[in-house]
């Protein structure tokens, strides 16, 4: 169980971003989660308002965006989307490949905040 | 009174802390000519049994040391130390796995002159240590006959992010039914083409072919 680790994280990185912009109130936090990624999103979520408290990010909502695992299949030589983490093969010809485009993603990628 | 919204762009990785630490650590390691193995498994899979073994083999004929990651004891480093190799204990107090930082502030007081390999023993876990780069420049997870063949299916990120996968305590594999075919089949699902060694620290059997990988850098 990381995912308090993972939430103090994010906390930091939006409290930093705040202090720099002299931004407001936060009212989301955007983030993205590849499904390779090793994160429980609920338990993620959960951790986030554990980790946001007494911070600038109180109360904020975390909007997790999920990302996919997409590979290279060297047969089809083009990327393929799998419907799970597993197996890392071409959906449509069986090829195995280790060769893993997106879905390791755990990145802060925008917040919302009010105005004045 | 509604307050209008306005969005800012971060993008910033939430691990980009860790990851620039690690960074800066391998270049350390590379600058000190020290090959960092990180090892990883759940807990009682043997890695402090393999650790034992492989640290009294490699001190004959190479500089070796260990860095060991245990959540609240120091049973590990002193069962390592009688190695002769020098060892250092990370207590991370319920942290469930190593940290970059970890590692390098057990090095700022505890600097193994000339290593050639440095071990670093994780916290026993098979899900959180997979986030966390160290510096290392191999990456190993451990999975013993006992375990049950569908582990790599249960924890993709773990054997998809390692480099080289050892199976152990194969003496038991008879007794336990091991399936290794299915096994390998399943560590090929989650990280085609990883490399695969199997080996016992106990019997002995496997051990030379894990070893030759540090005595032939």
């Amino acid at each position: 169980m990381h995912e308090l680790s993972i939430a103090e994280s994010i906390v930091d990185i939006v409290a930093e971003t705040v202090e720099r912009r002299g931004a407001g109130r936060v009212a989301a936090v955007h983030l993205r989660l590849g499904a390779l990624a090793g994160v429980v999103d609920e338990a993620l979520l959960f951790s986030f308002e554990v980790a946001a408290a007494g911070s600038p990010v109180e109360g904020a909502e975390l909007r997790i965006e999920k990302v996919p695992v997409t590979v290279y299949c060297p047969s089809c030589r083009i990327d393929r989307v799998l419907a799970g983490v597993q197996p890392l093969c071409c959906p449509t010809c069986g090829t195995p490949t280790p060769n893993v485009i997106s879905g390791t993603e755990l990145e802060v990628t925008a917040m919302e905040v009010e105005d004045g | 009174m509604a307050k209008g919204l306005r969005s800012i762009e971060i993008r910033e990785r939430v691990l980009g802390k860790n990851d620039a630490l690690a960074e800066s650590l391998r270049s350390r390691f590379q600058e000190s000519g020290t090959y960092v193995v990180n090892l990883v498994s759940s807990p009682g899979t043997g890695k402090t049994a393999l650790l034992e073994r492989t640290l009294s083999e490699l001190t004959r004929d190479r500089r070796v040391a260990a860095l060991v990651g245990d959540l609240a004891t120091e049973n590990d480093a002193q069962r390592l130390s009688r190695s002769g190799a020098p060892v250092r204990q990370i207590s991370t107090g319920g942290n469930c796995h190593l940290e970059a930082e970890m590692v390098q502030s057990a090095l700022q007081d505890w600097e193994p002159a000339g290593s050639e390999v440095l071990f670093i023993e994780n916290v026993g876990n098979l899900v959180c240590p997979a986030s966390y780069d160290l510096g290392e420049n191999l990456r190993v997870v451990l999975l013993s006959v006992t375990e049950g063949e569908d582990k790599p299916l249960k924890y993709p990120p773990i054997f998809h992010s390692a480099n080289l996968a050892l199976i152990t305590k194969v003496d038991l594999a008879e007794a336990v039914g091991f399936d290794r075919a299915a096994l390998r089949a399943n560590i090929e699902a989650v990280n085609p083409g990883l490399p695969v060694l199997e080996l016992s620290a106990r019997s002995g059997e496997g051990m030379d072919a894990w070893l030759d990988l540090f005595r032939n850098r």
